[in-house]
């Protein structure tokens, strides 16, 4: 087991940064190009989401949004504030960014749901001329975006939370 | 910024001393009686939570978990009916969904976050815990193989994939007429099976007891 080393960091922040940079793609070109009786459609992601909202698919529709836009707009926020706290003095306490870490380390994967429904809906949808579901561009930059986060998280060393915490030096199992 | 001081302590105590994985906190180990739940006292972190016929528990759902890997990706999850066409779609056809030009790396992610990480992740598990499971000693590089199945952890994704085939569902629900297929049954046995593994296995104690068996 090594121990925790600063410059660690510097591999969670590139990671982050690759991760931002194609996540704005991913949410800017088509995700899925549909074809029914010869009209084609794109879909961002969104749009995907604003779809299945409009045909009253609400709680399908949330468990889209919230695995392809608010978590990872949540992990960026979140991996930046933990990497910051390493070298700057924040209010929350070690126990507290702890735990937000394990959540971030516990959902991170779960933005993979939308590359998934792409391929499926992909696969499944060949009916010749009736209907037939492309993937889009998008798809490619919104899964890299999700790999360099989980590696961005993966690259984090929880233990530089506990760094300057002090207490026992050695404590028992309990 | 300061660092932690290094602390004195006799090098006979050396074995007796336990880093926590999640905080590095130095603890006492102590003895874990069955069915116990031992946590580190700064993060909480469970360190081990050693239960009755755990190893062979383990790799009894590993085994289980590799045959429902063959079979979710030879059979059909999906179906679906509509104007008289019909289309039915297996874990290999969703892999090759993205085989087009601009996406084709898209395939090979998707074959090795729903396929080959996971069965790399039992394989190796059977591998470290078989000869656990009857008493034996570790096979030979049963730590490095235990390692790499810890790595993989994250990026088995099956159980993200059902997920995604019931938001698949929904969205086609609409379009046509739609049928589940026996891989989508596997798949949900699978994830019911990985669930249960991971939650009945606790790295320090299988490192434990590879450190006790092992051949010196």
């Amino acid at each position: 087991m090594s121990s925790p080393d600063l410059a660690s960091l510097q591999r969670v922040w590139a990671w982050l940064l690759a991760g931002l940079t194609v996540y704005i793609p991913a949410n800017i070109y088509p995700m899925l190009r549909t074809t029914t009786f010869g009209r084609t459609t794109d879909n961002t992601i969104i749009g995907g989401v604003a779809d299945l909202w409009a045909h009253g698919d609400y709680m399908v529709g949330l468990v889209v949004f919230v695995a392809s836009v608010v978590v990872p707009l949540f992990k960026f926020v979140v991996i930046a504030y933990l990497s910051f706290s390493i070298i700057n003095p924040v209010a929350v306490g070690p126990w507290r960014r702890q735990m937000l870490f394990e959540i971030v380390e516990f959902i991170g994967r779960w933005s993979m749901i939308d590359v998934f429904v792409v391929a499926i809906l992909a696969s499944l949808v060949q009916l010749d001329f009736t209907a037939s579901i492309k993937p889009g561009i998008a798809a490619v930059s919104f899964a890299l975006s999700v790999v360099f986060t989980m590696l961005a998280a993966l690259a984090f060393d929880s233990r530089l939370l506990w760094m300057n915490v002090g207490g026992q030096e050695v404590g028992d199992e309990t | 910024m300061t660092r932690p001081t290094p602390i004195q302590f006799d090098p006979a105590e050396l074995d007796s001393l336990l880093a926590c994985p999640s905080c590095d906190a130095l603890l006492r180990d102590r003895e874990v009686t069955l069915g116990e739940v031992s946590r580190c006292p700064r993060c909480h972190h469970a360190m081990e939570t050693p239960r009755s016929l755990a190893m062979t528990r383990i790799m009894m759902l590993a085994m289980a978990a590799l045959i429902l890997v063959f079979a979710a990706v030879y059979f059909p999850f999906l179906r679906i009916d509509a104007e008289g066409f019909s289309s039915s779609s297996t874990v290999i056809e969703t892999i090759l969904a993205y085989s087009g030009s601009r996406t084709g790396f898209l395939s090979f992610t998707l074959a090795a976050l729903i396929v080959f990480i996971p069965a790399a992740r039992f394989i190796a598990l059977i591998y470290v815990l078989g000869p656990m499971a009857i008493g034996w000693h570790p096979a030979p590089y049963a730590g490095t193989a235990f390692r790499i199945a810890g790595y993989l952890r994250p990026w088995a994704m099956a159980e993200i994939f059902i997920v995604g085939v019931a938001v698949a569902l929904v969205k086609v629900a609409g379009l046509a007429h739609v049928t589940v297929g026996p891989a989508f049954w596997a798949l949900v046995a699978l994830v019911i099976v990985t669930i249960f593994k991971d939650t009945s296995m606790s790295r320090v104690t299988v490192w434990k007891t590879l450190n006790a068996r092992k051949i010196s």
